[in-house]
């Protein structure tokens, strides 16, 4: 009897439509969303109605203004005769993103080799990996950029002494002056045959990996590459007959002239950073091959395997699956202290937007909320892509 | 659920409201707090320094000082808020502080787009360049490829950049957020120039290992009339500022310091009268007491008074009192009359 209820209940619900709990949840959600929406509406027409009423200025006209102010450090063309806030904008983000790359790569690297030594054999390796993350860790990083930027001020020499460096320029407290490449007309040559060496590179490789796996034979794929990717450019530029021209920089009573410059709050911010993450970075690392059941190993040497190719080819492997999704949050952390670079005159987005434009313009909401925005997509950027490598790290797994 | 949903917009609804009708009244503010929150340098000598001690002194505290003892007729009823050039005007804004009386220069965006009014102008000053001695340099317009140390968020590194691109001159700024890193990093030799105010380059000049070792450049190339600042729309706050620097003016022109001021209650001359109180009911019509003047000279004295006693030519900063003297004696001084 109650069986039968049941069944006929299943076909057709005689449930009114606002019991219908699919229903109700729909309601609920769309209420908060107005909600929400609302809220930030009436949020953001409340400033502006204060700003208005204290006779503060605001709207976004600013961004096509003249700006006025040098900055020391710009990949683009910057002028301060005829460049905008705008252009302001670009040159602080470009400088946050280029400080943020090498650090996060340059982190990476030291971070790896701390880690691995933290778990070394000898004794004397494993304990200056153990002291440097101490230390490293456990001092302020504003400290750390103080100590690296009046540290590399006071080593590096006066402009009148710089110190030359041959080939590679000179360098002094005003930065590292090298020399600034220009290619000349038959330059296109080598630049293609670089990218011809690095496609011819990836299709070796593919058929390398096909083959070993077929016959188990190994190709040398590595040096091949080296030769297609360095050699194979170096000949032809030897052949067109070397065109690339130098423009060196030449030394005088203030800063050398010519050239490509360095600045010194560059490397200081660059060495802070970089030297900091690695510490916390090495015991993501320590922590990832420990993750790494010990049985892995005793099997890979049992297969014959030396310390080296077992690490490379059984433990990272593995271990980069615990590693990745806290290493994504040191990219993130290193891009967001790279904002401490204002204590030091390097010209990020938060030291020549957020501070000098702000200041000039007085429109602290525009500029800081277009700040913010802009941590927020360099950061959701970052976890894209390291959720991306995490996936394809994951799939490995069988 | 539905429920906290409509407190949520009723409360910001309330918000809006309340935002309409914020008060302006600063004057009945700062009596209510029982003191004057005045926003000042992190450390200028000679404008507002603190000693180890944490007392802070200078021109622009004695501003402070003096608006105290008009409204309470205490002039150390005053809190000071250090302000980096960056942070200064977001905390006059938010009301964190109560007036800026921080070396900042009167220019027509600050007075118009910022919220904010200019009063009076305390110091006259003008933007100038200090260089190592052992450099050789006579001219700023020797300065052609030089790099420049300064602060951010001042008019400084605007003037640097029309004065050199005037002059077709090339250079670098290297601009830090605070004065203790400028000095430092020019001390360290990033920067073979430093450049700000003329008065804070005799400032920081002091804080250098070796201040004998650098030179002021004779070259002026900007105008920084600098003075205290309110929010807009307090009229009777403004006067308050504006009229605290004028009995200062008119004290030193009627000869009145906070040595005589008592026996000056006694003068026949009728300005000395108004000044003090002792004629007229002119605190009254700024929501002060009657004698709101005579506590500012008793407690802090006239403008030569602080002027000598924070920069003049025996400090330590040494400066003539130049375009800060009266008007009637060579200077832009000028204190419209108490009538
Ligand atoms: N008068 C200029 C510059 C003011 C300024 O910030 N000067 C610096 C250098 S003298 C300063 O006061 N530093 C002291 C501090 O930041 O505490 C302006 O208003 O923009």
């Amino acid at each position: 009897m109650a069986l039968q209820d049941v069944s006929q209940d299943v076909g057709q619900p005689k449930v009114a439509i606002f019991n219908d709990p699919k229903v109700r949840g729909w309601v609920y959600q769309v209420v908060l969303l107005v909600a929400i929406v609302y809220l930030v509406y009436a949020g953001v027409q409340n400033m502006f109605a204060n700003l208005a009423a204290q006779n503060i200025a605001s709207g976004f006209g600013f961004i096509g203004r003249n700006a006025g102010f040098a900055i020391s450090q710009s990949l683009l063309e910057y002028s301060q005769a005829e460049s905008s806030y705008g252009k302001v904008y670009m040159v602080g983000l470009l400088n946050t993103v280029s400080i943020a790359f090498i650090g996060v790569i340059l982190a990476t690297v030291m971070g790896f080799i701390i880690g691995i030594s933290r778990l070394s054999h000898n004794f004397v390796v494993r304990s200056v990996a153990t002291i440097y993350v101490e230390t490293f860790r456990n001092i302020p990083l504003l400290l750390h950029i103080f100590i690296w930027y009046f540290g590399v001020l006071r080593l590096l020499p006066q402009p009148k002494d710089s110190a030359n460096l041959g080939l590679l320029g000179l360098l002094n407290n005003r930065g590292w002056f090298a020399p600034k490449p220009i290619p000349q007309e038959l330059f296109f040559l080598t630049a293609a045959a670089f990218v011809v060496g690095i496609v011819l590179t990836f299709v070796i490789s593919r058929w390398a990996r096909q083959r070993q796996g077929k016959t188990g034979q190994q190709f040398p794929t590595f040096f091949a590459g080296l030769g297609l990717i360095i050699g194979l450019p170096f000949v032809i530029f030897l052949i067109s007959g070397l065109p690339l021209v130098f423009d060196y920089p030449v030394a005088g009573a203030f800063r050398p002239k010519g050239g490509m410059t360095v600045i010194p709050e560059f490397m200081a911010m660059l060495l802070a950073l970089s030297s900091y993450t690695a510490a916390f970075i090495a015991e993501i690392v320590r922590a990832g091959i420990l993750a790494v059941d010990k049985g892995q190993t005793e099997a890979s040497h049992a297969l014959g395997l030396r310390s080296g190719p077992t690490l490379r080819l059984v433990i990272i492997p593995q271990a980069m699956r615990v590693i990745i999704p806290p290493l994504t949050s040191q990219y993130l952390n290193l891009t967001k202290n790279s904002s401490l670079a204002v204590a030091i005159a390097y010209p990020d987005l938060v030291s020549v937007f957020a501070g000098t434009a702000l200041n000039q313009t007085g429109q602290a909401v525009e500029i800081l909320g277009m700040t913010m925005l802009t941590y927020l997509g360099l950061s959701l950027l970052t976890s894209a892509f390291m959720n991306w490598y995490n996936a394809r790290m994951a799939l490995v797994e069988r | 659920m539905t429920r906290k949903i409509l407190s949520a917009i009723v409360g910001t609804a309330v918000l809006g409201l309340a935002a309409g009708t914020a008060s302006a009244a600063t004057l009945d503010d700062v009596k209510g707090k029982g003191s004057l929150q005045c926003g000042v340098s992190q450390g200028l000598p000679g404008f507002s320094n603190p000693d180890q001690d944490g007392n802070w002194s200078g021109l622009d505290v004695d501003f402070c000082r003096a608006v105290a003892a008009a409204v309470f007729g205490d002039s150390s009823k005053v809190k000071y808020t250090p302000l980096s050039a960056k942070e200064r005007f977001t905390a006059l804004q938010s009301g964190d502080v109560d007036v800026l009386s921080r070396n900042t220069t009167w220019t027509m965006s600050r007075d118009t787009a910022l919220g904010l009014n200019f009063s009076v102008v305390n110091y006259y000053d003008g933007q100038g360049f200090m260089v190592r001695k052992d450099m050789g340099i006579n001219s700023a317009l020797e300065l052609s490829g030089a790099s420049i140390c300064t602060n951010t968020g001042t008019t400084t590194e605007l003037n640097v950049a029309d004065y050199f691109r005037a002059n077709k001159m090339d250079y670098e700024l290297v601009a830090f957020e605070k004065a203790d890193e400028v000095v430092a990093a020019y001390d360290a030799g990033r920067c073979d120039v430093y450049t700000t105010d003329q008065s804070g380059l005799y400032a920081q000049r002091l804080k250098l290992k070796d201040p004998g070792a650098h030179v002021v450049l004779p070259e002026i190339i900007s105008k920084e009339p600098l003075g205290p600042v309110v929010r807009q729309g307090d009229d009777q706050w403004l006067n308050i500022i504006k009229w605290t620097h004028f009995a200062m003016l008119n004290a030193e022109e009627l000869g009145v310091t906070s040595a005589n001021v008592d026996e000056m209650k006694n003068s026949d001359n009728p300005s000395v009268k108004r000044l003090l109180g002792t004629e007229g009911e002119f605190g009254g019509a700024i929501g002060l007491s009657n004698d709101w003047a005579y506590n500012i000279i008793k407690e802090v004295g006239n403008y030569a008074e602080t002027f000598d006693k924070n920069v003049g030519p025996d400090t330590q900063l040494g400066i003539a009192r130049g375009a800060n003297a009266q008007w009637n004696d060579g200077g832009l001084q000028y204190g419209p009359p108490i009538r």
